[in-house]
């Protein structure tokens, strides 16, 4: 359902008992977040963004949440998983080989770089990715079944997740500190909470996402 | 924010951050590197903590080294995912084996109070025949300690934490109250308990480690949800701010951002002091007794990377089991969409539970294993949506979508010991200069065994309660425990 919390925004509640002064400058710093590339080359950059349009798919009618440049600054930052399998080189590192290689298996098989291609042969890259099917040199002995697995995804999907806009997407309440929840039990909603539309209930949903701050 | 806790140590010059207060300090003893003091404790989580705290207690002079820093919950913790990183131990370490685990935020804390400050709270206790399981059950290694005594020390933990828990407690012998009320039931811990009373199974109110009601300094929980990215309440009941304040006043001294790299041995092959790493060097504390509490990565690594021409296999390791026998418990969930809006994230992740300990019902695997009712964050969620189901693009937007009415059941169960689960030393170094942890799992048999018993289990329990569109978690671990392993004789435990 497309714009199931009409009118809900996490951000009106920035001045509530939900948001402590902690939280507030965490997520301006996120919203912040410079657009161009510390790590990353200009042609790095170009294909990651276009693997991101594909992962993580963004409505039009909104600025983007911008995917790249989470991907870049958690790299840039050396801000590490505390793990590392041994078929893998580090996040960096991985990265730039994947997008490299990736770029390759584009070029070999529908004669253009990753991001020149249309979404369907986009995708069916990714997914072959996925299930393991590219292989060449180009990957330098990493698999690229995990490069998908763990670090396209994760890297890509929960950087989206850590954004307001996405929060407003899924009705997630978004920061609580100090105040929590006090309706606890199945099909309760507090006053601060994400009001969902129903059928029909559209106008009411959104009068009540509008009070939320 | 107040000054960065990463930026330099703040416990120094005769005081300490007071946890419950915004900018506030405590009095703390420090001690001289060249004084002896009588122990050096690595870690101040949950084994370091007490320890720190009852040896100061006792009379001892002792300093805890924490390689993490020293928070402040009131106006460090920010409420989200991302940011609570800085709980956990996110430096590199390796992973292989045919499952490997995924380290960091699921089982491993980097700071004062260590993974207490992240942890989910839940407080169970060991049921007796677990102590005697290879004598009592055919399965693992006995303990080389009486149930009865570690049940006397549940009482003094529980009370110590006030505890929240139910009046009486389904399974095992009786034992005391909980200090503090059960606290109320989520929608998701509603509808386990629903589904297990329709397969006819016990269930409870979690026992869990916030406060229901006010204890000394900690207000009652508030149910903010994000109790597994730290409290920024103080109603968690860490060692932050229960044991580490206690040994603070007791006269122990804390030493934060201290990376302690190796163990030194005289002569006569007794420890004498601890080689740290703090403000940009490396110092030495004299120390006429070095006690090792950092988890089952870090108490190997540091006994391993402490050999000398001596003991050339590491400390404490004659027997050749340091590091062996590392364990995790099987963290595997199910997952499935409600009707009703669940809205799952509100107050603590685990409020209902159902143990299941099978030793008496014919099950052809060994061991046992517990579930209880979820409530992860967007970030977790997605990481299980797309890692459980293989997900990306416009189908992961829409399950996305679907949060406010996830319901879900998660187990924590036993895995076997196996010698070849194992901590070692890899080549490459960290920003200490130190090698890190390689770290090899893999599932046995019984394992895998337990872990499918589990799903189908829990995949039953959510189609009673009308839960469809219903999903499979089958990759995950938690918790760690083993690698320094205890033992009932002398000769033969080192």
């Amino acid at each position: 359902m497309a714009d199931r919390y009409p009118g809900y925004d996490v951000l009106s509640k920035r001045w509530t008992e939900s948001w402590n002064e902690t939280t507030r400058q965490v997520i301006d710093r996120r919203l912040s977040v410079p657009r161009q590339a510390r790590f990353f080359s200009a042609a790095e950059w170009r294909t990651l963004s276009a693997v991101c349009d594909r992962i993580m798919p963004q409505p039009k009618d909104r600025p983007p949440v911008p995917l790249p440049a989470y991907v870049d600054q958690k790299i840039a930052a050396g801000l590490l998983d505390g793990y590392r399998y041994a078929q893998m080189p580090p996040q960096g590192e991985a990265w730039q080989r994947g997008l490299a290689a990736l770029d390759r298996a584009a070029q070999d098989a529908h004669g253009g770089r990753f991001h020149v291609l249309p979404p369907d042969q986009q995708d069916g890259l990714l997914r072959r990715m996925q299930q393991g099917e590219l292989t060449g040199e180009a990957w330098g002995g990493m698999p690229c079944k995990l490069f998908f697995e763990r670090r396209v995804i994760p890297d890509i999907t929960q950087a989206y997740y850590t954004h307001p806009v996405a929060w407003n997407e899924i009705g997630f309440g978004g920061p609580a500190s100090p105040r929590g929840y006090v309706r606890m039990g199945l099909d309760r909603r507090d006053p601060w909470e994400a009001a969902e539309a129903n059928t029909g209930e559209r106008a009411h949903a959104r009068r009540k996402n509008n009070r939320v701050g | 924010m107040s000054a960065d806790p990463f930026a330099a140590p703040p416990a120094a010059n005769g005081r300490a951050p007071d946890v419950f207060k915004r900018g506030g300090w405590v009095p703390m003893r420090q001690y001289g590197e060249d004084e002896a003091v009588d122990f050096a404790v690595v870690g101040t989580g949950a084994g370091g903590g007490p320890l720190i705290c009852g040896l100061a207690e006792g009379g001892f002079s002792v300093v805890g080294f924490d390689a993490g820093p020293y928070f402040r919950p009131l106006e460090d913790f920010a409420s989200d995912e991302r940011e609570q990183d800085k709980l956990y131990w996110t430096d590199e370490r390796v992973v292989d084996g045919a499952n490997p685990i995924t380290m960091g935020g699921k089982n491993s804390g980097k700071a004062v109070g260590g993974s207490t400050v992240h942890f989910a709270m839940v407080s169970l206790r060991f049921r007796p025949e677990w102590f005697k399981s290879r004598s009592a059950l055919g399965y693992g290694a006995d303990w080389p300690l009486n149930w009865r005594e570690m049940w006397q020390y549940y009482t003094k933990a529980e009370k110590a934490l006030s505890i929240s828990g139910p009046l009486s407690y389904p399974w095992g012998p009786k034992r005391p109250r909980y200090p503090y009320r059960a606290h109320e039931l989520n929608g998701a811990a509603e509808l386990l308990a629903r589904g297990a009373e329709a397969m006819g199974l016990k269930w409870t109110p979690t026992q869990l480690a916030t406060v229901s009601a006010p204890h000394r300094k900690s207000p009652p929980c508030v149910y903010r949800g994000f109790c597994r990215f730290g409290c920024s309440t103080n109603a968690k009941q860490s060692q932050l701010v229960t044991f580490i304040p206690r040994a603070l006043q007791a006269g122990a001294e804390i030493r934060d951002l201290a990376m302690v790299g190796r163990i030194e041995i005289g002569p006569d092959g007794r420890a004498t002091g601890v080689h740290y790493h703090r403000e940009g060097r490396w110092r030495f504390q004299k120390a006429r007794n070095v006690a090792v509490a950092g988890y089952a990565i870090e108490t190997p690594r540091l006994l391993l990377a402490s050999a000398t021409d001596k003991f050339p296999d590491g400390l404490a390791n004659s027997s050749g089991l340091v590091g062996k026998n590392l364990m995790t418990q099987s963290n595997q969930a199910v997952f499935g969409t409600m009707a009703q809006e669940v809205r799952w994230n509100k107050g603590p992740p685990s409020l209902s539970i159902t143990e299941h300990w099978n030793y008496d019902d014919g099950k052809d695997f060994a061991g046992g294993y517990c579930w209880m009712a979820q409530g992860p964050l967007p970030v977790e969620w997605v990481t299980i949506q797309t890692s459980s189901r293989g997900l990306w693009g416009q189908a992961l937007r829409d399950e996305m979508e679907k949060y406010n009415h996830q319901v879900g059941l998660k187990m924590v169960g036993e895995m076997l010991p196996d010698e070849c689960n194992r901590v070692t030393l890899a080549d490459q170094k960290d920003q200490y200069g130190l090698r890190v942890a390689r770290v090899t799992y893999s599932w046995g048999d019984n394992d895998k065994a337990l872990i499918q018993h589990a799903l189908g289990q829990m995949q039953t329990s959510l189609e009673a309660v009308g839960a469809t569109n219903i999903f499979r978690q089958e990759d995950d671990t938690n918790h760690l425990a083993g690698t320094a392993r205890m033992g009932d004789d002398p000769a033969t435990r080192w």
